[in-house]
């Protein structure tokens, strides 16, 4: 009798991706604050002006659900891989999953599967509280495109999480991510629309991460402030730089503990 | 047991394996073979080179001099690690899973599994298969480690210090699912600083003293090199080291005529104690607590 050499990479993503929802849904630390923190903050900032229109018609209640749909995928990624990952190292997990015939690869992407989930359910709940609570409404075919922008564009947010993951310790790295993504995403006119930001701050967000990544949803409903390619070119150079800094933080935690 | 990366006659293969962290080198140049069905225990007191043995038998670690293989390959290959199961000390798990998910994911990591419940029942968590890892107790712990080294059904097992914070039901439990595996044909390394254990496991003793391999034999071998027998009593007439000079006694203690000392011919040392004129009073004559008498084998002065 032969016996295969290893299991089917297919069948490992799949238990691995399932266990990481299980987890994830099990830790309220994430999932309450992934799928109800965004909502809670639209209530807030967006409820009260979302009958408004903009200037150039665009509805301000659906252009501030793009805006907190925007933070909720990045908050998804950054809180969920940056704790996470500082968690796990903290736990020593990375261990023995190094012993074990998992390949790391698949390991990171079944994280990115579960995060990608959890974003989507984000959305969809944040999209569908806006429509009962706030009586904002877009066609099918606007939000679809809103949704799957908002979840391709997600990467430079992911690299940050593991940046954030790989460089912080398990006790610091919910400060750490709280004090870099929460900032970031007002001075990126997530919360209150840009034009209503102090005027450093409106100088500022065109720089910003989150401001370029916002603007795939914005631009989805005709409020974008600049072409695609820009917001893509942004991303992408954003990308490189958490991607730069997180693989620098692995390789010296490589050294240190599997060297 | 057949294999498709053709005919395999090693499972762990150090050659000239050196480590150093730092300052500090860990391992000295260890040479160490293992073949399909060998049951090895590694042996020696903490901090002497047994863990950082497995790392680098699991390419948990890199060598800094000479090299490690598993069934022949890169030990960090996918192919070498689907075959091994291992049990690692200062790991982790998560902790929202119950025992039963956390099996059955581990499961997945390879081709042809055991059931889910066979690894639980070997583990002996039947009782404890719905409970959340993080309500296990430290011994629980241990036992949910054994069931996913072993939920794979691999070739060869890696069971660091497998016994570890259990308690005495627990350890036999454990101990007796090693012997049924290795029964059944597995490669077994397991380290532990209990010599009663490799004793009781093992078919062969790798004794690691400070990065260095002392003893690589059976278990009949390395007790025929360590004091068996622990000998005590009061002395009549004065005595000291002159006395026992020459005979095969260590650990000698000799306090207020009371002397205490440990070793393996406890006949010709009384008898040679006789011929000298000792006058000996409350003669004991025991089996040597044998964790003392391996330190009498590790510790160099």
């Amino acid at each position: 009798m032969t016996r295969p050499a290893a299991a089917p990479l297919t069948r490992m993503l799949l238990a691995q991706t399932r266990s990481e929802l299980l987890m994830r849904w099990r830790v309220p630390a994430f999932s309450v604050t992934n799928l109800a923190l965004p909502i809670v903050f639209f209530i807030f900032f967006g409820l009260p002006v979302a009958h408004l229109r903009r200037a150039d018609g665009v509805s301000i209640g659906a252009y501030l659900l793009a805006s907190f749909g925007a933070y909720a995928v990045g908050n998804v990624m950054v809180y969920g891989f940056g704790i996470g990952v500082a968690n796990e190292r903290g736990m020593k997990i990375d261990r023995l999953m190094r012993a074990s015939p998992l390949p790391p690869l698949v390991f990171m992407l079944a994280k990115v599967l579960t995060a990608l989930v959890f974003a989507l359910i984000a959305l969809i709940l944040l999209i569908g509280f806006g429509a009962i609570a706030g009586g904002i409404h877009q066609t099918p075919a606007v939000w679809a495109t809103v949704v799957a922008r908002l979840l391709a564009g997600s990467l430079p947010f992911i690299a940050l999480g593991f940046a954030i993951g790989y460089w912080s310790g398990p006790h610091a790295a919910p400060a750490i991510a709280n004090l870099i993504y929460l900032p970031l995403s007002f001075a990126s006119g997530l919360f209150v629309p840009i034009n209503q930001l102090p005027a450093f701050v409106q100088t500022l967000a065109p720089y910003l991460p989150s401001y370029h990544y916002a603007q795939l949803a914005w631009s989805a409903l005709g409020a974008g402030s600049e072409s695609l390619g820009a917001s893509l070119l942004w991303l992408a150079a954003y990308t490189a730089l958490f991607l730069t800094l997180a693989v620098r933080a692995y390789r010296r935690e490589e050294r240190a503990k599997f060297g | 047991m057949a294999d498709n990366l053709g005919a395999m006659t090693t499972v762990v293969e150090l050659r000239g394996a050196r480590k150093r962290f730092g300052e500090i080198e860990a391992l000295k140049g260890v040479d160490l073979t293992i073949g399909p069905g060998e049951l090895v225990a590694m042996l020696g007191p903490n901090g002497a080179g047994k863990t950082t043995s497995i790392s680098l038998m699991l390419g948990l670690r890199r060598p800094t001099g000479g090299q490690a293989r598993l069934f022949g390959l890169d030990p960090a290959d996918r192919r070498a690690r689907s075959r091994c199961g291992v049990m690692l000390q200062e790991s982790g798990t998560t902790g929202v899973l119950t025992v039963r998910e956390i099996v059955d994911l581990f499961r997945a990591y390879y081709a042809s599994p055991l059931p889910t419940a066979a690894a639980i029942t070997m583990a002996g968590l039947d009782t404890r298969a719905d409970a959340r890892a993080s309500t296990l107790s430290g011994g629980e712990r241990q036992r949910l480690y054994f069931a996913l080294a072993v939920c794979g059904d691999p070739e060869a097992l890696f069971l660091d210090e497998p016994t570890v914070g259990m308690d005495v039901e627990a350890r036999r439990a454990v101990l007796d699912g090693i012997r049924a595996l290795s029964a059944a044909g597995k490669t077994i390394v397991l380290t532990t600083h209990y010599l009663e254990e490799a004793d009781q496991l093992a078919s062969r003793i790798v004794v690691i003293d400070r990065g260095v391999v002392i003893a690589d034999a059976t278990p009949r071998e390395i007790k025929s090199r360590i004091p068996s027998k622990r000998i005590s009593f009061s002395a009549e007439t004065s005595v000291g080291d002159v006395t026992f000079r020459g005979l095969p006694v260590q650990n000698l203690e000799v306090s207020d005529h009371r002397v205490r000392l440990l070793s393996n011919q406890p006949e010709l040392v009384l008898k040679a104690l006789f011929e000298r004129g000792v006058a000996v009073r409350d003669l004991e004559v025991t089996g040597a607590d044998l964790e003392e008498a391996f330190l009498s084998l590790t510790s160099r002065p």
